[in-house]
């Protein structure tokens, strides 16, 4: 699993590469959760994660729970069409908020408001 | 001191191993719960044995042939008759487990135990090794079951059972794979929970508020399995033959193949009640999967054949299940687990109600004998955890007893009543002799709940057992041949007639009555008291092509065809609003039977013949109509008359006066065609005639009191 790091743009961008499973959850979750802190954005780019177990989707899960506490919003980009498949076969999809690309993901966050944002 | 910060027990002192085997770090483990079941750092096997002498914990990697690692319990690690272990540092995903289980080896005490053999856990809450329906794994594997660790946590976003009233219910039974599984059924991955959840808008337009979940514990469809004289692959595709009581089926999720079966079902059982439906399950505590002496070694008999099954004094196995053995769930630990296992689906997936085949198998003892008091049921029926549960006996078996009015229920248990079943078949074909009783049944047949209430009835026509709705009407005689039993197997006593014709005809006259009957038969059932229950397709006139014991069948024979929707929308129509007035009009559902008053929320019911009041009880009657008076929704005087005729001849029936202010309203009549057969609750009919109505030929007519229009 390779872990890539990006704090260029206004949100974070996390992109991994290779199966999140149980062998590489660990680590994607030691590297994923210390970015989510208060009022925090956070991309995760997956379109180089072929493949996702139940520990890689509970690892998701777990980032997402974060952030619900922080206050803080996280978008998943580029899932590949199995990945999204078991997301929505679980009922977990419902869960995230899902981006075809960066672009869209960007729009996505800065129409998230935080609550002194007023926003709906 | 309050330093700000509440103290967060984050590690615990047994989160350590205390000795190494086989190369991997363990301590001591937690006897309960059983099963393996997630703690600080490791995995926790705990298994109950009496009788053995010794038990290893084998490892695989998944799909591997042959184990990565065997470990013995070391004795200090057994308490009583129950070994644990804690094993730290286990790849979640990649581990299958089972147990090698030493013990005495005399069949003629009834062990049977095996060291050879290695064993599935009974408390598994997940099985690997058959997770895509259809594809036979090896015959020749070893360890064919394979248990599984599974990620019990789950986000159920504020999820709890539904708790609706079981007189509020109108129960729909289906099988998870025949539902979505024709090519028909325009889902993503047919067959699935997951395409389930896709259908769910269906049954809410339908207004079934129940689902009645066929067997999804796992189960081998292969087993039995064997080819009919046409080639055709038959399976165990029912179900009804469970091979581990804490497992969701593998092969009914999308995600079976990624070991996501636990989440998949859930979410369905989520989506159920996000629509106001609940989940009930159908379970088969009678037997096990393991058969007679002959059958495989799974996992019970290895482990305490004794304790496990009834067994006569030669150490045979007694077969009131009629499938082999017979689990002995009277004895303490079997009882044990049973609960433990309604608790576990009740507490860790939400389901709502548990419908119990064979279940009076569940009242006998350990030599057979029917019990005056099972301990079983007594425990079921008084345990907090399913206080809130729906809990439906099946109240007989297949060593002949039949206890459907009479199981011991403690005011708790319904049962699937087979007497209104018969009767109302029996009536509607037109058989003589059956006016007296159907009036009993219509009513929530108090002379069998008279104590319990009408709740206690589960109304059933039609189940997945038997003839479907529209078979019942279309042939006289069972069609199994395609079974593969020279059409011996399947009930003979269906009280089916064909109309005239026996199966497919194209006489008009011929379909014609048989849209009547089903239409007749749908009537009944659904302003009858008590829970009304129909089989998945019924509403949209599914046939199976009069196979009366579709088991077997993996087929279109089996899958509801979903080009019937389109085809039979008229009859989904009268079915949806026949539903809808059953939900406008509470003294149809209550609990109580009629009280002879309205006062304090009882109802009335009279009965008549072609005159008020003067109902043809005689052998030769065919006719019968009741006038009920209730209460509605706002506490004002509810009525509502329905006649039923299973005569051929018309009949004019002298109807019975309203208070003034009110007049009779048509809402259904059977003789007459789409759409004037239903009407809309609350757009029903004003009647010209207020002193008689004509009931057509085997037909059925409900009427309603309506205001008097003010007149313009």
């Amino acid at each position: 699993m390779d872990i890539q790091t990006d704090h260029s743009r206004s949100a974070t961008v996390v992109t991994l590469s290779g199966d999140l499973d149980s062998r590489t959850a660990p680590e994607v979750q030691d590297a994923v959760l210390p970015l989510v802190t208060d009022g925090s954005r956070l991309i995760i780019d997956l379109s180089a994660v072929p493949y996702m177990s139940s520990a890689g989707l509970r690892t998701l899960l777990l980032v997402y729970r974060q952030a619900q506490q922080q206050h803080s919003a996280v978008v998943l980009v580029g899932l590949a069409a199995d990945v999204r498949d078991v997301l929505d076969s679980t009922g977990f999809l419902s869960s995230f908020l899902v981006c075809d690309s960066m672009e869209e993901a960007d729009h996505a966050l800065s129409r998230v408001g935080l609550p002194q944002d007023g926003a709906a | 001191m309050n330093t700000g910060q509440p103290h967060l027990v984050r590690d615990r002192i047994d989160a350590f191993p205390t000795h190494q085997i086989a190369g991997y770090d363990v301590r001591p483990g937690r006897a309960l719960p059983f099963g393996a079941v997630p703690v600080s750092g490791g995995i926790n096997f705990s298994l109950f044995s009496g009788p053995a002498t010794a038990v290893s914990l084998v490892l695989f990697r998944r799909g591997d042939a042959e184990p990565v690692a065997e470990l013995p319990f070391p004795d200090e690690f057994r308490v009583g008759g129950v070994w644990s272990m804690t094993v730290f540092a286990l790849d979640y995903d990649n581990v299958e487990y089972g147990f090698r289980v030493t013990g005495p080896e005399h069949p003629q005490l009834g062990d049977r135990f095996d060291s050879s053999r290695i064993l599935a856990d009974p408390y598994a809450r997940a099985m690997s090794g058959h997770e895509r329906w259809g594809e036979q794994p090896d015959p020749n594997l070893s360890y064919p079951y394979r248990s599984r660790l599974v990620f019990d946590d789950f986000d159920w976003d504020g999820d709890r059972p539904l708790r609706l009233p079981s007189e509020e219910l109108v129960v729909y039974e289906l099988h998870v794979r025949g539902f979505t599984r024709h090519p028909s059924s325009g889902v993503t991955h047919p067959g699935t929970y997951a395409a389930l959840v896709e259908k769910i808008p269906y049954l809410r337009e339908l207004g079934v508020n129940c689902v009645e979940l066929m067997p999804v514990f796992e189960f081998d469809e292969f087993e039995n399995h064997r080819w009919n004289e046409d080639g055709e692959l038959l399976y165990n595709y029912w179900g009804y033959s469970t091979v581990d009581f804490f497992a969701p089926k593998a092969g009914y999720a999308a995600t079976g193949p990624l070991g996501m079966q636990c989440d998949e079902f859930r979410n369905l059982i989520k989506e159920f009640h996000k629509a106001g439906i609940q989940v009930v399950l159908d379970v088969v505590f009678n037997h096990t999967a393991e058969g007679n002496e002959r059958g495989p070694m799974i996992n019970f008999r290895g482990l305490d054949n004794r304790t496990f099954y009834m067994l006569t004094p030669e150490g045979y196995y007694y077969n009131f299940s009629g499938t082999g053995n017979t689990l002995n769930c009277n004895n303490p630990v079997v009882r044990d687990m049973v609960l433990s296992c309604l608790r576990f689906w009740a507490s860790e997936y939400h389901i709502d109600g548990f419908r119990f085949d064979l279940a009076a198998v569940l009242g006998r003892g350990p030599d057979g004998a029917p019990m005056a008091n099972p301990p079983l049921l007594e425990s079921l029926a008084y345990d907090p955890l399913l206080r809130d549960c729906l809990l439906v006996a099946e109240a007989w078996d297949a060593g002949g007893l039949y206890q459907v009015g009479s199981f011991p229920h403690y005011f708790r248990w319904s049962e699937w009543n087979g007497k209104y079943r018969d009767t109302v078949r029996s009536f509607l074909k037109g058989d003589l002799g059956q006016v007296g009783e159907l009036a009993t049944r219509l009513v929530g047949s108090p002379d069998l709940y008279a104590t319990r209430g009408a709740h206690s009835s589960v109304n059933f026509i039609s189940c997945h057992d038997g003839f479907t709705l529209a078979d019942l009407f279309a042939y006289t005689d069972k069609h199994n041949l395609a079974n593969g039993e020279n059409n011996g197997d399947g009930a003979n006593d269906n009280n089916s007639w064909n109309c005239g014709v026996e199966g497919d005809t194209d006489d008009p006259e011929i379909l014609a009555l048989r849209r009547r009957q089903i239409r007749n038969a749908m009537s009944l059932l659904l302003i009858s008291q008590g829970i009304p229950m129909f089989v998945a397709g019924d509403e949209i006139g599914r046939s199976q092509s009069g196979n009366n014991n579709a088991y077997c069948h993996d087929s279109p024979l089996s899958w509801l065809d979903w080009s019937l929707q389109e085809q039979n929308a008229d009859l989904f129509r009268f079915v949806r609003n026949l539903i809808a007035f059953r939900a406008a009009h509470p003294m149809l559902r209550s609990r109580r039977h009629p009280t002879g008053s309205i006062e304090d929320g009882g109802s009335v019911v009279s009965w008549h013949g072609t005159q008020v009041g003067r109902p043809d009880w005689s052998p030769g009657s065919r006719l019968l109509a009741m006038s009920r008076t209730g209460l509605d929704a706002d506490g004002e005087p509810d009525h509502v008359y329905v006649a039923t005729n299973a005569h051929w001849e018309w009949h004019d029936l002298e109807l019975p006066e309203l208070p003034s202010g009110l007049r009779w309203a048509r809402f259904v009549d059977t003789t007459a065609e789409a759409p004037d057969d239903v009407a809309s609750v609350g757009a029903e009919q004003d009647l010209d005639d207020q002193r008689s109505i004509p009931v057509g030929p085997r037909s059925v007519v409900i009427l309603v009191a309506r205001p008097v229009e003010p007149s313009t």
